[in-house]
């Protein structure tokens, strides 16, 4: 089942929701929708659900027009954030809910009602539970309950609307990879709407992120961490180093650290430069360019440490992690001074996080000298440039 | 401490402070509530439970007694189908002219009840707008019983829907929406989701609208013509039986009224009690 979502466009007054979205979605994919509040990505759901209109645009599932159809027929299961369980009915009633409103030709008996909703039940761990209220469990078995109530009636796809954004965080996790499990055993089409890029880079097959209505990039999701396409999706996935560079002669550079070349040769005035944090070296040899940085705290946050560092060159505070034996093995302390410089950065010829199509360079360090000539391509919307020998792995 | 403690300990160290408030609470009821309820059965009573029945079995009461259970089972249904459109139509919808609409919902409880029965009769009067054309097709409104039956309306229009409103609104449209995903047609949405979730306000204010046809004075009064036996209801009847002198009688008409008020708070009381977990559930707040 194949779902083809072309150019739809949704204005509520004042603002664009969803301003021209398009996305194709394979059968059996886990797809995450990714973005801040206000990003569209609950109203592309809600659309999809059919709860809400829609201005223009189309969506078509195996070629046929989805959007004509009430929300009643379209065959979706949707699970909301706050579980939306029928609080006067049992659990067992409410999965049975969906199979129960069927008109009565497709009805199934009681029997049969009542053995696919204990089998329902038994998958998703809750068994036993099948006389209690929602009133009286708790938020993860609500929602595992919605779950249930939400494939009762063999839906073609299955969209989440921030699912776990109401539970505490250890259930969370658990939750996640035991739906993540479910769906592997199901193969159901899934869209997945969430707020929280940890949750969308564990889970998905691809994510589309989104922001002011618009799909910034989808692809797999070490695809958005290592290959971000703009830079919303730097700075919104994951944590990230902004450096803003200069030309320096026929290279672009920041204080001492500088790059090999210059691809848009001195055309735009502020390029920008996003380094992840395991990307910093802390241990530059003197032979090659580095910024003398101060260590100013070390956060320890279990097998990772995250280190503040303060770069007088730059004016700028960075954040490094390294693995909590590498902390040991360097003994860091803080009040260090180190060198520090990247080892790869992916570099975009404007700063304007606003701006769509922004040329973009994917920028690696090299273990010898650094080589100007690299392949140069035109200030191409995706120009990832590689130099031809192995670089050092980040 | 935490905001349930605090009074908690205060009425340990201070048992003066909440006994105060009781005896306060208890006079002041006792004073305007429970004297004058007392004084109705005392004074219904005074001249023998003979002369009690025989009052309520006068056929001028009984025909009162009537009149008032017609009126209120036509006028409490007819309010109870409009209370639950307009809290549908004002918790689930945005339209223009929302809040006028809400201002009307709100209009007969502040206006005088008078004025509510006058409006009427300027209306469906033989004099009125609409009186040329009731006397042409030989249809009396006002001194009849339709005119009870629509100031009574009038009257009773705020109860169900003032009960439904804010708990509608607070209770959110999610459930609702996850019944028709799930394949419920609109009627069974309603009857399914919605109806359950807002039964005991329904019934509360049911009850409420209940109590309110059956005792209303002012608006009727002004439409019915106290025409005895046949535009005259229970209220009507006290009103008339007292000013004639005959206590006894009066009081025996108003001891019924005063009964079906006790009744209904008993039936009240009784689903409260039964029903006190669904109650708190139905409540927002709950998963």
């Amino acid at each position: 089942m194949t779902l083809e979502i072309s150019r739809l466009c949704r204005r509520f007054t004042g603002f664009a929701a969803l301003n021209d979205v398009s996305l194709s979605i394979a059968p059996g994919e886990f797809l995450a929708l990714l973005g801040p509040s206000g990003s569209g990505k609950t109203t592309l759901l809600r659309i999809l659900a059919g709860l809400e209109q829609h201005d223009s645009g189309s969506v078509r599932r195996d070629g046929a027009d989805f959007l004509t159809l009430p929300a009643r027929e379209r065959k979706v299961g949707l699970v909301f954030q706050h579980y939306a369980l029928f609080r006067h009915l049992t659990v067992r009633e409410n999965v049975a809910f969906g199979l129960r409103v069927r008109p009565r030709r497709t009805r199934p008996s009681r029997g049969e009602v009542a053995t696919r909703v204990e089998q329902l039940l038994k998958r998703v761990q809750l068994e036993g539970l099948g006389d209690r209220f929602p009133a009286q469990l708790s938020g993860g078995q609500c929602q595992r309950v919605a779950l249930a109530r939400a494939l009762a009636v063999e839906p073609d796809i299955l969209l989440l609307d921030e699912p776990f954004g109401a539970l505490d965080a250890q259930v969370r996790v658990k939750l996640r990879r035991w739906l993540r499990a479910l769906h592997d055993e199901l193969k159901l089409t899934t869209i997945f709407v969430t707020h929280d890029q940890e949750e969308a880079l564990e889970l998905a097959d691809r994510i589309a992120v989104m922001n002011n209505g618009r799909i910034e990039q989808v692809g797999p999701p070490q695809g958005i961490y290592q290959q971000p396409e703009t830079p919303f999706v730097c700075e919104f996935i994951g944590k990230v180093n902004r450096i803003a560079l200069h030309a320096d002669g026929d290279r672009l550079a920041a204080a001492q650290w500088q790059l090999g070349a210059d691809p848009w040769r001195g055309l735009h005035a502020q390029p920008v430069a996003y380094v992840r944090p395991e990307q910093l070296s802390l241990a530059v040899p003197s032979a090659r360019p580095a910024w003398t940085a101060r260590l100013r705290h070390i956060y320890l946050a279990g097998s990772v440490a995250h280190l503040e560092l303060y770069v007088a060159a730059l004016d700028q505070t960075l954040e490094a992690d390294i693995a909590n034996e590498e902390l040991a093995a360097l003994r860091l302390q803080a009040g260090d001074t180190l060198r520090v410089a990247p080892r790869g950065a992916v570099v975009f010829s404007s700063a304007d996080v606003a701006s769509s199509d922004p040329g973009r360079w994917v920028w690696r360090a090299h273990d010898a000298r650094d080589h100007a000539a690299h392949a140069l391509t035109a200030p191409a919307p995706v120009a990832a440039l590689h130099d031809g020998r192995r670089s050092v792995a980040p | 401490m935490n905001a349930v403690a605090l009074p908690r300990a205060l009425a340990r160290r201070r048992p003066l402070v909440p006994a105060l408030l009781i005896a306060l609470a208890l006079g002041w009821l006792a004073a305007f509530l429970l004297l004058p309820l007392a004084a109705v059965f005392v004074e219904a009573l005074r001249a023998g439970v003979q002369a009690y029945l025989a009052s309520i079995g006068k056929p001028d009461a009984l025909a009162a007694v009537r009149l008032t259970l017609l009126v209120a089972a036509i006028a409490v249904p007819l309010n109870l189908v409009f209370g639950v459109a307009a809290a549908w139509l004002m918790a689930r919808f945005e339209f223009r002219g929302k809040a006028l609409l809400g201002a009307l919902i709100d209009l007969p409880f502040s206006v005088s009840p008078v004025v509510s029965g006058l409006v009427y009769v300027l209306l469906f009067g033989a004099q009125g707008w609409f009186g040329p054309w009731l006397v042409a097709h030989g249809v009396t409104v006002i001194f009849a019983v339709p005119g009870l039956v629509l100031a009574t309306i009038f009257i009773t229009v705020p109860f169900v829907a003032r009960e439904l409103i804010p708990l509608m609104q607070a209770q959110g449209s999610e459930e609702e929406e996850a019944a028709r995903v799930l394949g419920a047609t609109g009627a069974q949405m309603f009857f399914r989701v919605t109806l359950p979730n807002i039964r005991w306000a329904l019934l509360y204010g049911v009850l409420l609208c209940n109590a309110r046809a059956m005792g209303e004075f002012g608006a009727v009064s002004v439409v019915s013509g106290h025409i005895r036996g046949l535009t005259t209801t229970m209220p009507l009847e006290v009103e008339m039986l007292y000013n004639e002198y005959d206590y006894v009688g009066a009081f025996a008409v108003a001891s019924l009224l005063a009964l079906l008020a006790l009744l209904t708070l008993a039936v009240k009381t009784l689903l409260e009690w039964r029903y006190g977990d669904a109650l708190a559930t139905h409540a927002p707040g709950g998963h």
